[in-house]
């Protein structure tokens, strides 16, 4: 969590062990990450089966589940982070074609 | 009643709960889930946090899983009942996981997921505590978080099978649409596989009954029907059905209905064990039997419970007073207890929890409940009957000399419905009436049954003083004791046949 006070994106994903859910879901947003947003974010990994207090504190059911800390809101995607369009949308990751517009207006 | 039916190898577990143990025979199959469904308002919570009580008192920790409410409102809403749930937490018999939605908005599903953070943390409270009982409330609080799709019933279900591993008894609860009908409208029929409890909360005429059903129990007796429940200031109390089957005598031992005649006309007085009904009409006298059988109670040391549905307290001590019995001093003496109750203030079941908390409290040797009439407009028709039932195998069970009052609707006589269900579980009835004989109004009484004794089955005259009761000789005439019947034109006809000769 070095530097975390700046970074403009903090990720903590909880997961439970390292089966293949786990790595599944560590390696999807690892690479999103790197590939969009290179130098501007944090991932903090949490093991539920070890820090089952981290899980309370945030109160997680679900393995594995991203919670995005910044920028505020918090935002929580539950799953092995099938990270489609509109879940990088939600997140407010930039898309690809247009890297730093702003969220376009979700029509619901 | 059968015997207990276990199978080997199902250990049951205690809940705590007053009456939920002798239904189940015993308690929760341990190490098993129980499902607990019921509608909004059917007391599901607060089945709930007894059962962890049950355990926390016995020295057995509990892990409660909130779904819905926070935390912090089941602490409120629970201290009515005098569970003092953060004192539980501060003694480490008790932990919250707190699996209400997080306050951060709707949560998105990406690819699939399971319940492993739950199942942690859920796992990590029980065995901090070293706890044997686990309660997931409610089900459709996770539903409402994760959608009820068939990869959440899974995981749940994993989650549930999981719990059974680490040896706790779960008690689940889940809300169901109506009392009568689908077990929920999202089929958690899947999770209550071994057992499930229904809770009802039904509204007929106007009147409520609340009542349990322990549908079924896996491998294990129970049982069987819906049992009424009352919720007082300690939590609920099932009312079992007692063994009324059981007709034995306990006692041939007698004693005094606090009347000589009318123990003469018993034979020398009534079985210990027995439940006597009196019944007539507004002023025919039943409050003055009734003042006697307690008094006479007192004059040979025995403790004397009153429930009085329909007089006031003072009014009773009154009307005591004007017969020359003393109920201050009684009371002063420890003999007596009064407890006068307004009948529409609980339910039928409510007052049947009531009577045993005081009987328990108090263990008198008689008691009486003047009237059941009174508490009969509380209930529906069937409610009532399962009330005296109820209440006539409890007193039997604690060998209580009784007797209960029932207030015919008109002043003639008639019967009036309590009395239907009355007849068949009292051992003695005495009739009390006004009759209309020869233009003017007397009071008559007969003992109509007696079980087990012979008894004089005359219809009797008699009159009150300031002295109390006195039983007279036997009408020369038919007395008109069901219904009222106009008896002035023929008893006319008598007298003016018997001067013709």
């Amino acid at each position: 969590m070095l530097a975390s006070s700046v970074t403009e994106y903090l990720f903590e994903l909880y997961v439970a062990g390292d089966g293949v859910r786990s790595r599944t879901a560590i390696d999807s947003l690892t690479r999103m990450c790197d590939e969009r947003l290179a130098g501007r974010y944090d991932i903090t990994v949490i093991d539920v089966l070890v820090h089952p207090e981290h899980a309370e504190q945030a109160k997680i059911l679900a393995t594995p589940t991203l919670l995005r800390r910044r920028p505020a809101p918090d935002i929580r995607i539950i799953g092995d982070l099938a990270l489609t369009r509109s879940v990088l949308d939600k997140l407010g990751v930039p898309q690809e074609g247009a890297p730093f517009a702003k969220e376009a207006p979700r029509d619901e | 009643m059968s015997e207990v039916t276990t199978a080997p190898g199902v250990a049951k577990i205690a809940t705590g709960v007053p009456g939920l143990d002798s239904i189940t025979k015993g308690g929760f199959p341990e190490g098993r889930a129980v499902v607990v469904a019921g509608t909004t308002g059917s007391a599901k919570t607060v089945l709930a946090v007894q059962f962890l009580r049950g355990g926390i008192v016995a020295s057995q920790p509990g892990v409660f899983v909130t779904c819905e409410e926070s935390p912090a409102s089941i602490r409120a809403n629970v201290r009515g009942f005098g569970w003092d749930v953060p004192a539980w937490e501060a003694a480490g018999s008790w932990s919250f996981v707190d699996a209400t939605r997080a306050q951060d908005g709707t949560t998105i599903q990406a690819g699939s997921y399971d319940l492993a953070a739950l199942l942690s943390r859920i796992g990590s409270a029980v065995r901090s505590l070293g706890a044997s009982r686990v309660v997931i409330d409610s089900l459709d609080g996770l539903f409402a978080q994760f959608g009820h799709d068939q990869h959440f019933r899974n995981e749940f279900r994993d989650v549930i099978g999981r719990l059974a591993d680490l040896g706790v008894t779960t008690l689940l609860t889940t809300e169901r649409q109506s009392d009568y009908g689908p077990l929920s409208r999202r089929g958690v029929e899947e999770f209550v596989t071994d057992n499930l409890i229904l809770l009802r909360n039904v509204l007929t005429a106007e009147k409520r009954r609340r009542t349990i059903e322990v549908v079924k129990f896996r491998g294990t007796g129970h049982g069987s029907g819906e049992f009424g429940f009352s919720i007082n200031g300690s939590g609920i109390s099932v009312i079992p059905h007692l063994d009324i089957t059981d007709e034995r005598r306990l006692t041939d031992e007698r004693t005094t209905l606090g009347n000589a005649d009318l123990d003469a006309m018993c034979d020398g007085g009534l079985f210990r064990d027995s439940i006597v009904l009196v019944s007539g009409a507004a002023g025919t006298g039943k409050t003055l039997l009734m003042t006697a059988f307690v008094a006479a109670g007192a004059l040979l040391g025995e403790r004397c419970l009153v429930f009085a549905f329909e007089e006031r307290r003072e009014q009773l001590f009154r009307n005591a007073r004007g017969w020359g019995v003393d109920f201050e001093a009684m009371e002063r003496d420890g003999l007596l207890r009064v407890v006068s109750v307004y009948p529409e203030v609980a339910t039928l079941e409510d007052h049947l929890v009531g009577i045993a908390a005081h009987v328990d409290a108090f263990r008198p040797t008689r008691v009486a409940v003047d009237s059941l009439s009174a508490l009969e407009r509380v209930g529906t028709v069937d409610g009532f009957r399962k009330f005296i039932v109820s209440l006539s195998a409890f007193v039997k069970h604690r060998v209580l000399t009784t007797m209960l009052t029932s207030t015919t609707p008109t002043f003639l006589g008639g019967t009036s419905p309590t009395e239907s269900h009355l007849s068949t579980v009292t051992d003695m009835i005495i009739l009390l009436r006004h009759s209309d004989i020869g233009g003017t109004f007397q009071r008559g009484l007969v003992v109509l049954k007696m079980r087990g004794s012979r008894h004089d089955k005359d219809v009797r005259q008699f009159t009150v003083d300031s002295l109390g009761m006195h039983v007279g000789p036997p009408f020369d005439q038919p007395l008109g004791l069901d219904a009222p019947v106009d008896r002035s034109a023929r008893s006319e006809d008598q007298d003016h046949a018997s001067d013709i000769p």
